[in-house]
């Protein structure tokens, strides 16, 4: 009971804003904000067309752990599920949107259309598996979402028709209001833009928008429902919370996200292939929320950049670095296995050492200076976790 | 008939190796309340250590060396990072035990990498006919094994002193702790025996009809874990009616594919988890799960 109460106290007072604690620093904050924002606006003008495929696929892994953020950060239930909606969204698009004349089943729907629709379906899914998601309790119903991941990878691979199979499908251009995303060289402000350089811009605006709404959810009445249900279900329960319904709720939101992120991943890969959404994939996305930090909308977006983006620079930059072997040549560590040990090495010590992940290292630090100072006031940065008796 | 006879003595077989699996997994469970994901792991540790080490020593040393190491490894886990957490909330210590999983996986398929390893076991291709039908040696042997160590288990859970302790600690850590139970032993000998269940597991795994150990045997494990659930995260009895459930049903739908082939193909393999959300959705604490009772 005493967890929740501090949680709720926690509550009551504002939300700690980022720059708090120092009064000095205060105007640094926004200022970092508008560098980071501009840059981001600028890359496309900058770089090249390999870091901006990595940026994309990172905005589209920090959509979907987001997403997974808001189930098992905040909410305290555990999914192994994560890559059946990523894939549910990514070939619900290609369905939707595929042509009616190709060689796989498709729609033929306006593509915009198609993008919304996917995701709805994959929230129509995630309502599926809610008798089972309301009802299970955290590990437990990490347990019972592996059966999504196995009958994902049974559809995809056997429904030829809608799948295409081991060699999945093509994905269909993204088009917004007669605007082609495709591969077809517009040149503003004297660069190129190409697929990437269009979609770097679609991928912002999704990615801004969900980075909104999870914060609105986890800050307004829901997101106190949430985190008192992960604190304590029955407590949640008397104090008027309904446990499973919510618990279906944030289940459907995060399949949501995931959609949208498969949607975002079809695009940037421009095909579709069963074998990308194994459960690896899932244990990758819950690797990013713990090495960001559980709960946290900006560790999310952290852990993911870390986690997807770490396999493929270190692919690029093979051969300077020590040790690292270009993959299938035998000898060495490859890219991917060193990839997998620094994210696993990561999520082990991130639990161990830095409980809150990536993002509360601002305050983890900014608590040391406080503890420096001497009658230094604590706050809840310097709180103990501590174990306390149920 | 003679099929139907033949598949059920394979699923049973096949079945009492999973439960050897879901038991470790749910003296873990029982212990810790961690859920295990890095089982696949400890399986796929045994399974190496054995095959690595029957090319100097012979084949029942080996195995020897594949449990003890396996254990080893295990326990190793609980004391280097389970024991150092101190949060409270297990469903993150789980999301440590994959990321520890994720660790060794990578690094045992990158040592065992393309090959396929043999067993080298006593049993080889060599068949048994029972009646009617006619049964692998090794499935027999799977069977007498996973049997004789259940109940070597069941019965040291309920009459010795380590197994009253693990009881007394799996019902009620603080007063266990004020009995004098130590706790840290406790649970660092149920990763132990969960380790050395899984090297067991791992050889039967691996031998006839299978053609060897290679790096995607761990991902066997994940069938354990429809087998623990399906019983009861908290049950050892549940441990073994779901392994054989999710045996009897793995092999059944594999056996007659042909008659289901509208579902697709390997539904064999897809099977256990169906039966899982099924029992789920009837009794979502498994089959023989306590359901949770809380006084607040």
């Amino acid at each position: 009971m005493s967890d929740l109460l501090t949680k709720v106290r926690e509550g009551l007072r504002p939300p700690a804003a980022a720059g708090s604690g120092a009064g000095s620093g205060r105007w640094l904050v926004p200022v970092v904000w508008l560098a980071i924002g501009l840059a981001l606006l600028a890359f496309p003008f900058y770089l090249e067309t390999f870091w901006l495929r990595t940026g994309l696929l990172a905005m589209a892994a920090a959509i979907g752990a987001i997403g997974l953020n808001m189930l098992s950060g905040s909410t305290g239930q555990l999914s192994l599920g994560h890559a059946f909606f990523l894939a549910m969204g990514a070939y619900g698009y290609c369905v939707l949107a595929g042509d009616p004349d190709g060689p796989a089943t498709g729609l033929g729907l306006p593509p915009l259309l198609a993008v919304v629709l996917a995701v709805l379906l994959t929230g129509v899914a995630g309502g599926l598996f809610s008798p089972i998601a309301g009802r299970l309790r955290g590990a437990y119903l990490g347990i019972a979402t592996l059966a999504l991941i196995f009958i994902g990878q049974h559809v995809l691979f056997n429904a030829h028709d809608l799948t295409g199979g081991f060699n999945g499908r093509v994905v269909p251009r993204l088009e917004v209001f007669g605007f082609v995303f495709d591969a077809e060289r517009i040149v503003v402000a004297g660069v190129p833009f190409q697929a990437m350089e269009k979609l770097w811009y679609v991928g912002l605006v999704l990615l801004l928008g969900c980075v909104l709404f999870a914060r609105g959810v986890l800050r307004g009445r829901p997101g106190r429902a949430m985190n008192a249900i992960r604190d304590h279900q029955i407590a949640a329960g008397v104090m008027g919370v309904p446990v499973a319904r919510y618990r279906g709720m944030v289940f459907v939101i995060s399949s949501m996200y995931a959609g949208l992120a498969g949607v975002l991943l079809a695009l940037v890969f421009e095909r579709t292939v069963p074998t990308y959404f194994s459960i690896v994939l899932s244990l990758e996305y819950l690797a990013m929320i713990v090495i960001g930090g559980l709960g946290s909308v900006g560790g999310a977006v952290l852990g993911a950049t870390f986690v997807s983006m770490t396999p493929l620079i270190l692919t690029r930059y093979s051969e300077a670095l020590p040790l690292v072997t270009a993959p299938g040549t035998g000898g060495g560590f490859a890219p991917g296995e060193v990839s997998r040990f620094l994210y696993g090495g990561a999520v082990v010590a991130a639990v161990l050492f830095l409980p809150g992940g990536l993002a509360r290292l601002p305050a983890a630090w900014r608590a040391r200076q406080r503890a420096r100072r001497p009658a230094g006031e604590a706050g809840p940065d310097t709180q103990r976790n501590e174990e306390v008796p149920r | 008939m003679t099929t139907f006879l033949e598949l059920l003595a394979t699923g049973v077989s096949l079945g009492s190796v999973y439960a050897l699996i879901a038991l470790g997994f749910v003296i873990i469970y029982k212990s810790t309340e961690v859920v295990n994901f890095a089982h696949a792991s400890l399986l796929l540790a045994g399974g190496y250590f054995a095959v690595l080490s029957r090319e100097h020593i012979g084949f029942w040393p080996a195995l020897l060396v594949g449990v003890a190491g396996a254990a080893a490894l295990g326990m190793l886990l609980e004391f280097l990072v389970i024991r150092r957490y101190r949060g409270r909330d297990h469903s993150v210590l789980a999301i440590v035990t994959i990321g520890i999983d994720i660790v060794l996986i990578t690094e045992f398929a990158r040592r065992i990498g393309p090959k396929i390893f043999s067993y080298g076991d006593p049993w080889g291709s060599a068949m048994v006919s029972l009646g009617p039908i006619s049964v692998p040696q090794t499935r027999i042997a799977a069977f007498v094994t996973a049997a004789a160590l259940i109940t070597l288990f069941l019965v040291a859970f309920r009459y010795t002193t380590w197994g009253v302790a693990m009881r007394a600690a799996a019902e009620n850590r603080e007063t266990a702790a004020l009995m004098g139970v130590r706790l840290g032993w406790v649970s660092a000998s149920a990763w132990g025996v969960a380790g050395a269940l899984a090297a067991v597991a791992a050889l039967f795994l691996s031998v006839f009809p299978t053609t060897g150990l290679d790096r995607d045997t761990g991902l066997i494990a994940l069938k354990a874990f429809p087998a623990a659930i399906i019983g009861g995260l908290d049950s050892t009895t549940g441990a073994l009616v779901g392994g054989l459930t999710v045996g009897v049903t793995q092999a059944l739908a594999t056996g007659y594919q042909s008659e289901l082939s509208f579902l697709g193909n390997g539904i064999g393999e897809l099977a256990p988890y169906l039966v899982m959300v099924l029992v789920l959705l009837i009794r979502p604490a498994g089959l023989f799960g306590t359901r949770e009772l809380s006084r607040v």
